[in-house]
């Protein structure tokens, strides 16, 4: 199996770790799309990190359909670690929504600016 | 008690007769003739007439300028002030624009939240509340005084009234509240409308029990229902109201076109069995919008004629 | 504390147009306890400006400094050295704080970056209730602990009023009827006879009524 190789995966204890600040920071350094992948709700090691994730995922959202950057380049899937077809599956799916929104708006301002 | 006022209302209740009251909304304008042709529908039928001061918060001619129109056609008005919408040197100021037209008789009222009407982004004052604003207007009557100590030339003569809710929560005090108006100076309480009757004799025994039936006149509040709609509507949406089941499946129960009369009907029947009721001492009969029907309740419960007053 | 709770985004972003240099200046007391403008708020927002700005083609310096509070003078003077580097300063801090920033520092435009709502307490997190309204004259002793200027919606003194329903306000299911609650202390306190007792009317020259007001301590004074 492979994943798309435009991601690059970032690893945390659990995904309650994942800050808003971390999602937005990546976009601002020109990130096309963050992706959060955490356990099955109701599964959490830590008990409740991947609802606090969603929670901030969904904040982050918001933020950057203000800005419009477009909330819909961060997302949230859930999956245990045994799945890995899963996970190839949602990384398909986000690159292949990403690619379909295009290059993180910021790049594209940058170009034309210079 | 004898009366302390020139009150047509004091005099009658002091005589020992059970008074009648109603009441009348002013117009959302500026035409007198509204509310002189309300007053005329009923007011041979009525020994004073209330004129709510906007009511559910919904902006309307002023309760003063509409009790001086009644006023000056030779009826009895009683002046309906809220707490929410003055502040004290206000209430002062309109209680004495009433007395300069001989107007005796005021119902402090704290006054539905502005969030109800047309002025929800408004402010609203309270600086005193309704229990306050009758210990002022008693103390401008009694001691002839304004609040901030000067005398007042040629003092208000009010006969003092409030509202009283035997339904509201918490129940466990509402006899208590009572006696609290009574300390606060009220002379007379008009209760909110009443389909309860258990619940409203439960009170009354409380009420009887302290004696506090001897301080206060209290006359019995009724608002006949003109559909099974406006029941459910009352029971439902109004705050502060107890409408039984059995009540508004009687009324559901009844055939559209006879709702309005059945409702007629259950008041005058509410009406006879609060006569029986130990500290009735009168009624206050509540026919919003729907004042022709004033006369027909009032006769029908052998209320009719209202005693002379001199 | 002070409650306030966080500007829209794009109102800020509508404010600060033109601007090429901006402070976000956070406050760690009460706006980080009500989340409104802590170091976390500051990082959002200004995260949040710079994605603005850059994705409008422009470079805008978006900095983040959160004090310990905005209401000393002492903490103030710790961006004295840079406040003048900015064009403004979006303060997170409540309405006290904008205020305390733009008379120290006259010739910057400190904007507000949140609305301040009122004085409250934290009922859970993410929950957050009015308890006070600062009249000048606590009543608390009487009324059980239950502050009837700040939780009745009519601040009545002898309440309740005819509106009181199972124990909420007439005005939502979701308010607590604060005279409700005012008999059921006094009941638990063994004194519900006192409510019978008429609260005498209030002077509100104390209060906001009054003009505003300031409290002096001369003894403490230098």
């Amino acid at each position: 199996m492979q994943y798309p190789p435009s991601i690059n995966i970032v690893r945390v204890p659990c995904t309650g770790k994942v800050d808003v600040l971390h999602i937005l920071r990546a976009f601002e350094k020109g990130a096309d799309g963050v992706c959060v992948i955490g356990c099955l709700e109701g599964e959490c090691h830590f008990n409740k990190g991947n609802i606090m994730a969603r929670r901030r995922v969904v904040q982050a959202q918001s933020v950057l359909d203000t800005v419009g950057i477009g909330g819909q380049r961060a997302q949230m899937f859930n999956l245990s670690s045994s799945e890995a077809p899963q996970f190839v599956k949602y990384a398909q799916e986000i690159t292949a929504k990403i690619k379909e929104m295009g290059p993180n708006p910021i790049k594209l301002a940058k170009s034309r600016a210079a | 008690m004898s009366p302390k006022t020139p009150s047509k209302l004091e005099k009658i209740l002091s005589e020992g007769h059970l008074a009648v009251t109603s009441e009348c909304g002013p117009p959302r304008g500026s035409d007198p003739q509204h509310i002189i042709d309300k007053g005329n529908l009923i007011k041979d039928y009525v020994d004073a007439i209330n004129i709510t001061d906007n009511q559910t918060s919904m902006t309307r001619m002023c309760s003063l300028a509409a009790c001086i129109r009644l006023k000056l056609q030779g009826l009895e008005p009683v002046l309906q002030m809220v707490t929410r919408d003055r502040n004290r040197i206000a209430m002062q100021s309109d209680i004495l624009g009433a007395a300069s037209f001989d107007i005796h008789n005021i119902l402090c009222l704290s006054g539905d939240h502005q969030s109800f009407g047309d002025c929800a982004q408004g402010q609203n004052v309270h600086d005193l509340d309704s229990m306050q604003l009758a210990q002022m207007a008693r103390r401008m009557r009694d001691e002839g005084k304004f609040i901030g100590g000067d005398d007042i030339q040629r003092p208000p003569q009010m006969f003092i009234g409030a509202a009283a809710n035997p339904f509201a929560d918490p129940f466990e005090i509402r006899v208590a509240r009572l006696a609290k108006k009574v300390a606060a100076g009220v002379e007379f309480v008009q209760t909110q409308c009443i389909y309860n009757l258990d619940k409203f004799e439960q009170w009354m025994t409380g009420v009887v029990e302290r004696g506090l039936h001897e301080k206060v006149y209290i006359l019995a509040g009724l608002t006949p229902f003109k559909s099974a709609g406006m029941a459910r509507y009352m029971k439902n949406r109004v705050p502060g109201m107890d409408v039984p089941d059995a009540v508004v499946k009687r009324m559901a129960d009844t055939p559209k076109d006879k709702q309005a009369q059945e409702g007629i009907q259950i008041c005058i029947e509410s009406i006879q069995r609060l006569k029986e009721v130990k500290g009735v001492a009168g009624f206050h009969i509540m026919a919003i919008e729907w004042e022709e029907k004033v006369p027909e309740i009032v006769e029908s419960a052998g209320l009719y004629p209202r005693p002379a007053a001199a | 504390m002070i409650v306030a709770e966080k500007k829209p985004i794009e109102e800020i972003i509508e404010c600060l147009k033109d601007r090429k240099s901006v402070l976000v200046l956070g406050c760690n007391e009460c706006v980080t306890v009500c989340e409104a403008g802590g170091k976390k708020e500051v990082g959002v927002l200004a995260s949040a400006l710079r994605m603005h700005s850059l994705n409008q083609g422009q470079e805008v310096r978006i900095d983040e400094v959160t004090l310990e509070r905005q209401c000393d003078h002492e903490y103030l003077e710790e961006i004295r050295d840079v406040i003048d580097q900015y064009d403004a300063v979006v303060s997170l801090a409540c309405g006290v704080g904008v205020q305390f920033m733009a008379e120290t520092y006259g010739q910057t435009e400190i904007l507000p970056g949140v609305n301040t709502c009122f004085m409250g307490a934290t009922e859970k997190r993410g929950l957050w209730t009015e308890r006070c309204q600062g009249c000048g004259q606590c009543v608390l002793a009487v009324t059980g602990g239950i502050c009837p200027v700040a939780r009745c919606a009519k601040r009545l003194f002898n309440g309740p009023c005819g509106g009181s329903t199972s124990g909420k306000c007439e005005i939502s299911k979701e308010v607590d009827c604060a005279w409700q609650l005012i008999v059921d202390r006094l009941k638990a306190l063994g004194r519900l006879d006192e409510f019978e007792n008429l609260f005498p009317i209030k002077d509100w020259s104390t209060d906001r009524a009054g003009g505003p007001r300031k409290v002096v301590r001369e003894d403490v004074q230098q």
